[in-house]
């Protein structure tokens, strides 16, 4: 048997992942059915509410299957983008909206056609920044806190990448290839 | 364009059964753990900005609950070093999305971004303490 039909009678992980919390939830049901009824309401506006995300990413990702080749994402947020590919990063993550599992695919796609690891990790670290939630942060925590929280989290971004990079290398996981 | 967007449903279905494994594990721990059992977790002692992290580190949902619950914890005496993680690590860390992470980006940087997330949520929260005393910045806690 090759090693190309092995992959293919190999099931995918994202259903292994799948059938694994189905399960927990099922014993979960049966131990103690009230805490998964408890849950059922807030899944349902949980999905409710991330739909628009999903397609706005996906959208983007159908997009940048479309029009990015590997040079173009190589020279915005490869090595060679410098501070450029970090202000998009940093930029991006602070933009972004939604879950944040809600753009791994998306990323995933960038790095595999050459986005550095550090950017990568620098987008979902930004995420934290929510500048449509900064007045209920100061509301609750007042304006310098969140200032001087803001700055600090948006300059470890950076730290946080360049270690990831280290750590992780510029490899792309083997588990989901689209 | 066929071929972009076949690559793109493809890509689709195979996050669908990821995100709605998510979708499950973060409706379960947000229906069944109260607000009110987080303040109970910290001890008053130095490790309660590492309680704060691993807290942050495994509860989910929306960044607003955070905030609420991190005000709470402030009027009830919780550090502000410790509440500042708490915040932090709720935004930066991710338990329960972790097997969505390593399957998309790698087991490596997933590891490797969570638990440098989890120890930069801490030293962060200090700075910002540190910085708030040196500006004589005193901390708000909402009514």
């Amino acid at each position: 048997m090759t090693e190309r039909n092995q992959r293919q009678r190999r099931p995918a992980p994202g259903l292994i992942f799948f059938l694994a919390t189905s399960g927990l939830t099922l014993i979960l049901w049966l131990v103690h059915p009230a805490a998964v009824v408890r849950a059922v309401p807030f899944f349902v506006s949980l999905l409710g509410r991330i739909w628009p995300v999903l397609i706005f990413v996906f959208g983007l990702l159908f997009l940048s299957n479309l029009f990015l080749s590997p040079q173009l994402v190589k020279r915005w947020l490869g090595h060679a983008s410098r501070k450029r590919g970090w202000l998009i990063a940093i930029a991006g993550g602070i933009l972004s909206s939604g879950p944040i599992y809600l753009w791994y695919p998306l990323l995933r796609e960038l790095k595999e056609h050459g986005m550095r690891t550090a950017l990568a990790a620098a987008f979902l670290y930004n995420r934290s920044v929510k500048p449509a939630l900064l007045p209920l942060l100061i509301y609750y925590f007042g304006w310098g806190l969140t200032l001087i929280l803001t700055v600090y989290t948006v300059a470890f971004s950076i730290i946080q990448g360049l270690i990831v990079e280290r750590a992780a290398g510029s490899v792309t996981s083997p588990h989901v290839r689209a | 364009m066929r071929m972009a967007l076949k690559k793109t449903g493809k890509a689709l279905l195979q996050a669908l059964p990821i995100l709605a494994s998510v979708l499950m594990l973060i409706s379960l721990a947000v229906a069944n753990i109260p607000k009110a059992w987080y303040a109970r977790l910290f001890t008053g002692t130095v490790f309660d900005p590492v309680i704060g992290a691993a807290i942050g580190s495994i509860a989910a949902g929306n960044p607003l609950t955070s905030y609420i619950i991190g005000g709470e914890l402030l009027r009830r005496g919780v550090s502000l070093l410790a509440v500042i993680a708490f915040l932090l690590a709720w935004v930066t860390v991710g338990v329960i999305q972790y097997p969505a992470e390593a399957m998309y980006l790698g087991r490596r940087f997933a590891v490797t971004r969570n638990l440098t997330a989890f120890v930069l949520a801490i030293a962060v929260a200090a700075l910002t303490v540190l910085t708030m005393h040196i500006a004589g910045i005193v901390p708000r806690v909402a009514p």
